[in-house]
């Protein structure tokens, strides 16, 4: 095995990686305020990838403003999911919940697949199609804004909630909702919030991920699985526990097809979850298991 | 609900299900019962897993395929008897069972909830790239007909009679469970479980046992589908699949296992229902799904039983009026 | 009570619904994968359907008598597709039914049409379909082998002695590994690498990094878009030049879309929808092709694919069929399809018989390469 391919694998899984990451990250915002596993954020991926198209093509707009245009729809959309799919029943149980998660992730699928048909598209990279070699293996431009972007996410979301008053009560909710509404939080209004956030996390994912990628209207189940497998790897409700679980799994997938077979690389990575689970079952940077009674 | 009312309407049930081909005016029905009689099947077991015992999986489907491909593998290509076979699908499916349950019932919630998730998408791996025992993505072709003590049950009414039989069998087993020590014991342990274990309730062995008596619902009706159909593909058994049970479960009312059945029925029929939409039929199976969830937090059943409370206030109110 | 009369306005339109019994219409049904994984077969093979039978409608029918086409989506599922083959058999009582859009589905229900004696005419390509032959069981794509012959014949004239396989792990892909593994060692290749990639992949670099360290001649890549779309584009990031066929599953205007630069040089066996304007004046499919082109990119626009195609044959074949015997009864429509011979369809010119149930051979392919966007004839 010589060390270009080696390093050819790293790169791979690290881009796949952060596909995994970024969706994973969405689930833990969402999870961090309500508890409840979104099953729909596959969707808000897609719908950002899918209304860049769409904006492209219909309204005959230039890429960058097609892009923001359609991380601005996604995060709407969102909003509206939480308003009224969430809101409404806010009291029912977890389960519940998580069952309309997947009624509405149905939904978005089925309205896209009508609005946008079944065909899969593609975006052009934001700059160029030209690889660059390094200690030969080539990495694709486009792999390097799908880093840089998610780094920068992670750290914008990290001053959000240690340096906001908005974050810092969104962190309120995940701890107690109760206590945080009694000191004046407006429990509601926050998981809006995350709803938005974790939408406009997901279709940022979705626009920088279309060019390697390609997008179609049901390209949300495959993300959505992977990123709770990521959320779990690195720990539910560790946003940073998150984006390190995506990044493994991807290189985890990659390193499984180089060295091992590529028909059973994804069932190596989830052995190699289950594993871990099974040795550590909160996760890998998860917060201990304090008993309660 | 009281033993005798569960008995009494797990007889109304058996009398409808062999009463039902007789108004049906063909085969195709007939079909649709048998689908939805095997998808009944999963989701009672999936009913005393997730609502009475607490603990989620989204991999039930990993089981069902597991004890289809098992029975297919061994009377197909090895040449058992579709009896032995059976019963050694329904075997391994046991042993798997308690190999898997061991360490996954350990973690909790969402954790575990991924491990079960895992390991069906292992199994969907195993069934679509092992193409030499499986037959791989395009199926496996030929598997014999169904056949009790050597005689083939060659005509669809006879097999769904078969199927029925076997699922008020597992319907009865569950309600004796529910009525038992164990019954008791699962409801300690839903409420709290850290309470039932210091009231000295062994909670790791009552979970172990309901998950691989759920599993064993999956691996016969997975067998029994086998042996129906006489071809399996593995994008049957996949992570929707899991899910779809789920759904089946919590619509009908997660900790009623006549509301299961109500579910799996209703999941099974609704899309032929829907045909008529053609390219809206997606959406109306979201937006039923949704609105359920939101108007029927506690399932179908939850529902029939506010109806049935709502309709004997006005009987008495109109009597004393 | 508002529920209730709401209960039967939707019960009353629901038998809306169903069809009315249209006189003595001849009854043609169809299962095809309109929605789910394989939609970018089922819904140009349900486009084409609706289409001709408004054509032969338009025109007065077959015989004197209305067609009337029953299309049953099956959403790539197989449950979906039992109870559709169910419904039509039993509820709808079809004359013959074409479909379904994929292996798997045609493999589950074809015992169910040899039992009821009513004629499957399959739009999927496998080889376990027609073989061994039931005499019910019909079908219209170019098998695989013929494809993988006509890339080995390509690959022996340009010297190529090691080559790779890259295949998707869905039905397509599977059947396709089967006959390379089968026939590349058999024509005296070496099989360099074998590779698999999940049909919901996006990035497929792992396997070519390990087909580059394999080094291979070349590398025959066997799946449907968007997968192979991304080998391509892959293919050229890593800066590989070992040249890569591709299988017919791609030959649509869509893949030359999804691969852009990418697709430029590669090669690949098609049917000649592709390059009709290409196809010598004299050629027996010319004007079949013509005439399907027009039609189909004046109703649906210009998303042609050879897919629809599968489903324009068999529904040609169906037709050929019941104006030979001039009857639409099931048993005659199998007798009759035996005996079709010479007949020009999208895909090739058909030939059954009581052995021979497919009707193609390798001449239903040309080579095709793709210049500048789009399609060029090779040789």
């Amino acid at each position: 095995m010589d060390p270009s391919s080696l390093l050819q694998y790293l790169i791979t899984g690290l881009t796949l990686g952060s596909t995994y990451g970024l969706t994973a990250l969405g689930f833990t915002i969402i999870f961090n305020t309500t508890g409840v596993i979104n099953f729909a954020q596959g969707e808000f991926v897609m719908l950002g990838g899918m209304m860049s198209v769409y904006f492209m093509h219909a309204l005959g707009l230039g890429e960058p403003s097609a892009v923001v245009l359609a991380v601005l729809g996604a995060t709407m959309a969102g909003a509206l999911v939480e308003r009224l799919a969430i809101r409404p029943v806010r009291d029912c149980p977890t389960i519940n919940l998580i069952i309309i998660t997947i009624g509405v992730s149905i939904l978005i699928r089925g309205l896209a697949m009508l609005l946008w048909g079944k065909d899969t598209h593609v975006l052009e990279p934001f700059s160029g199609n030209q690889p660059i070699m390094f200690l030969g293996a080539a990495i694709m431009p486009q792999a390097i804004w799908v880093l840089a972007i998610s780094l920068f996410l992670l750290a914008a979301l990290k001053l959000f909630f240690s340096g906001t008053i908005h974050g810092k009560a969104m962190l309120a909710c995940s701890f107690d909702s109760k206590a945080a509404s009694l000191v004046g939080i407006g429990v509601q209004r926050m998981v809006l919030l995350s709803f938005m956030i974790s939408a406009f996390v997901g279709a940022v994912g979705g626009v920088i991920l279309a060019p390697i990628t390609m997008t179609s209207y049901d390209v949300g189940i495959m993300l959505g699985l992977k990123g709770f497998a990521a959320c779990i790897l690195g720990g539910l409700g560790n946003p940073f526990g998150a984006a390190a679980g995506g990044l493994i799994l991807g290189v985890l997938e990659s390193m499984g097809a180089g060295f091992v077979s590529s028909a059973y690389k994804d069932a190596l990575a989830f052995v190699i979850l289950l594993i871990l689970l099974f040795v550590k079952p909160s996760g890998l940077f998860g917060p201990k298991d304090s008993k309660r009674v | 609900m009281s033993y005798r009312k569960d008995m009494i309407w797990l007889a109304f049930f058996f009398g409808v299900l062999m009463f039902a081909p007789m108004l049906l005016p063909n085969n195709y029905y007939l079909t649709i019962l048998i689908l939805g009689c095997l998808h009944a099947m999963n989701a009672v077991g999936l009913c005393l897993l997730v609502g009475h015992a607490g603990q989620i999986s989204l991999g039930h489907a990993g089981f069902y395929g597991l004890g289809a491909y098992t029975s297919a593998y061994l009377s197909t290509t090895v040449g058992l008897s579709v009896g032995l076979s059976m019963l050694s699908g329904v075997a391994l499916t046991v042993v798997v069972s308690i190999l898997v349950g061991l360490p996954s019932l350990k973690l909790k919630g969402h954790y575990l909830a991924m491990a079960t998730l895992g390991f069906g998408i292992i199994l969907s791996i195993l069934f679509n790239e092992t193409v030499d025992i499986t037959g791989g993505p395009s199926g496996f072709v030929g598997i014999p007909r169904l056949s009790l003590f050597g005689w083939e049950l060659s005509k669809d009414v006879t097999l769904y009679r078969a199927v029925a039989v076997m699922l008020c069998l597992f319907v009865w087993l569950s309600f004796n469970l529910l009525h038992s020590r164990v019954g008791r014991a699962l409801r300690a342990l839903h409420t709290s479980e850290r309470a039932a274990e210091a009231m000295g309730v062994d909670i790791a062995r009552y979970k172990l046992l309901v998950f691989v008596l759920s599993a064993a619902f999956s691996g016969i009706a997975g067998v029994l589908y086998a042996h129906y159909l006489t071809f399996i593909a593995p994008s049957s058994f996949g992570f929707m699949f899991s899910v779809e049970m789920i759904v089946m479960v919590v619509l009908g009312g997660m900790l009623s296992v006549p509301g299961a059945i109500v579910g799996a029925f209703f999941v099974t029929v609704l899309p032929e229902f829907l045909r008529a939409f053609e390219n809206i039929e997606i959406l109306l199976f979201g937006a039923i799904l949704v609105l359920c969830m939101m108007f029927l937090p506690d399932g179908m059943a939850g529902g029939w039983n506010k109806l049935w409370a709502w309709g004997k206030a006005r009987l008495s109110g109109a009597a004393h009026g | 009570m508002k529920a209730t009369k709401c209960v039967v306005a939707l019960v009353a339109y629901l038998l809306a619904c169903v069809p009315a019994f249209g006189g003595d219409a001849i009854k043609i049904g169809a299962i095809l994968s309109v929605t789910g994984p394989a939609s970018f077969l089922g819904e140009p093979e349900k486009n084409t359907l609706v289409m001709l039978q408004e054509q032969i409608n338009a025109a007065g029918g077959v015989n004197g008598q209305q067609l009337e086409v029953i299309i049953y989506d099956d959403e790539s599922d197989v449950n979906k597709c039992v109870m559709a083959a169910k419904k039509l058999l039993d509820q709808d009582q079809v004359a013959v039914v074409i479909g379904p859009s994929i292996s798997g589905n045609t493999l589950a229900i074809s015992k169910f049409f040899s039992s009821a004696e009513v004629p499957l005419i399959s739009c999927a390509a496998a080889e376990k379909i027609v073989r061994p032959v039931d005499p019910w069981i019909f079908n219209t794509p170019q098998l695989d082998r013929h494809a993988v012959s006509r890339i080995l014949m390509d690959a022996r004239d340009k010297g190529y002695k090691r080559l790779a396989i890259l295949t998707v792990s869905d039905g397509y892909g599977q059947a396709g590994r089967a006959v390379l593994k089968e026939l590349v060692p058999a024509e005296g290749f070496e099989l360099a690498a074998d590779e698999v990639y999940g049909p919901k992949d996006t990035d497929m670099t792992a396997q070519l990094t390990k087909i580059k360290g394999a080094s291979a001649d070349a590398i025959i890549c066997w799946g449907t878009n968007p997968g192979p779309a991304v080998v391509a584009r892959n293919r050229v990031q890593l800066g590989l030049d070992t040249p890569l066929y591709m299988s017919h599953g791609v030959a649509s205007g869509k893949f030359i879309e999804l691969a852009g630069d990418a697709a430029e040089g590669l090669v690949l066996p098609a049917g000649r929808l592709v390059a009709v304007d290409q196809l010598p004046a004299d050629h027996p499919q010319k004007p079949v092709l013509e005439a399907y082109v027009a039609d189909y990119t004046k109703a649906f626009g210009p998303q042609i694919s050879s897919f629809g195609g599968y489903a324009h044959d068999a529904f040609a074949l169906v037709m050929e069929a019941i104006k030979m015997g001039g009857s639409a009864k099931s048993g005659d429509i199998r007798d009759n399809l035996e005996k079709i011979s010479g007949f020009a369809g999208t895909s090739g010119v058909y030939t059954y018989s009581p052995e021979n149930h497919n009707g193609l051979d390798e001449s239903a392919f040309i080579m095709v390469t793709i210049e500048n966007g789009t399609w060029k004839v090779l040789n």
